[in-house]
């Protein structure tokens, strides 16, 4: 069976679904900020797939989605940097990385 | 990409993506991750993306992932203990995701134009890299511009976060 674009879309959105339950049912910050690298890395495949799909004139794949990916890549890695940065001087006070245990602002 | 490929590839993926979600050990999760985004960079590299496959390799698993593993070992976590954790989140959670999954089935199968197989690209080596680098310097320089002021900001941003008070 040929590949279709849906192979590669639905391929995506499972990663998107894997790492949306991760966020939502894990209680360890550190592996929520992983489960969000996780739905980052869906949205590329899916540009990806799309910038394959459609092809320019001369048969060539549309580097603008690539782009984009590019530059997703880049604002993740900088992401990471400042979350873990925020996340160690929430350690260096509260202790723990424990959800529940830093849930001072919630209403 | 030879069908066979693209499911061992996938699986691999989705299945080091679950071990990331389910695991209770940190350290587990960050090298599940690891391994599940080299799947994925294989993944890119069937779609003739081989610039972004590169990149993805070097930047996400080789740094960003690292970064994580380093942060691990110095905040010393340990496994996950075991805490009560009611139910109802559970099955919320997971009904949530569930729901999700239905949702994108039946998107996907009304999406006439994904059903096409993809066309096939112009033959010969493709100079990746090069028609990747004029597309970004030409149409999206200021964006790039753009991320390096972030870069830039994300950088004094982590080296403020993590000072110590001066006694």
């Amino acid at each position: 069976m040929q590949l279709t674009l849906n192979h590669y879309l639905f391929v995506g959105g499972l990663i998107f679904a894997i790492g949306f339950a991760g966020v939502m049912l894990r209680r360890n910050i550190l592996i929520i900020f992983m489960c969000l690298e996780l739905m980052l890395n869906a949205a590329n495949l899916t540009l990806v797939a799309f910038s394959r799909f459609n092809l320019t004139a001369d048969g060539l794949p549309n580097y603008n989605a690539q782009v984009l990916v590019f530059f997703i890549i880049t604002v993740a890695a900088a992401e990471v940097a400042v979350g873990l940065a925020i996340i160690v001087a929430l350690f260096r006070v509260r202790q723990t990385t424990h959800v529940d245990d830093i849930s001072s602002l919630k209403f | 990409m030879s069908p066979i490929l693209f499911y061992l590839f996938s699986a691999l993926v989705l299945v080091f993506a679950v071990a990331v979600v389910a695991n209770r050990n940190p350290v587990a999760s960050a090298l599940s991750l690891v391994v599940s985004l080299l799947g994925l960079a294989a993944l890119f590299v069937g779609l003739n993306a081989y610039f972004i496959a590169a990149i993805q390799v070097l930047v996400y698993a080789g740094a960003v992932m690292v970064l994580f593993l380093f942060i691990i070992m110095l905040l010393n976590i340990q496994s996950e203990a075991r805490r009560k954790m009611n139910p109802l989140a559970y099955i919320a959670g997971g009904g949530v995701t569930a729901l999700f999954v239905v949702q994108l089935s039946n998107v996907l199968s009304h999406f006439a134009l994904g059903k096409t197989e993809f066309p096939p690209i112009a033959s010969g080596t493709i100079d990746d890299v090069h028609h990747l680098g004029s597309t970004l310097f030409s149409t999206h320089n200021l964006p790039f511009q753009v991320i390096g002021v972030l870069i830039l900001v994300s950088t004094i941003g982590v080296v403020v976060l993590s000072k110590r008070e001066l006694k």
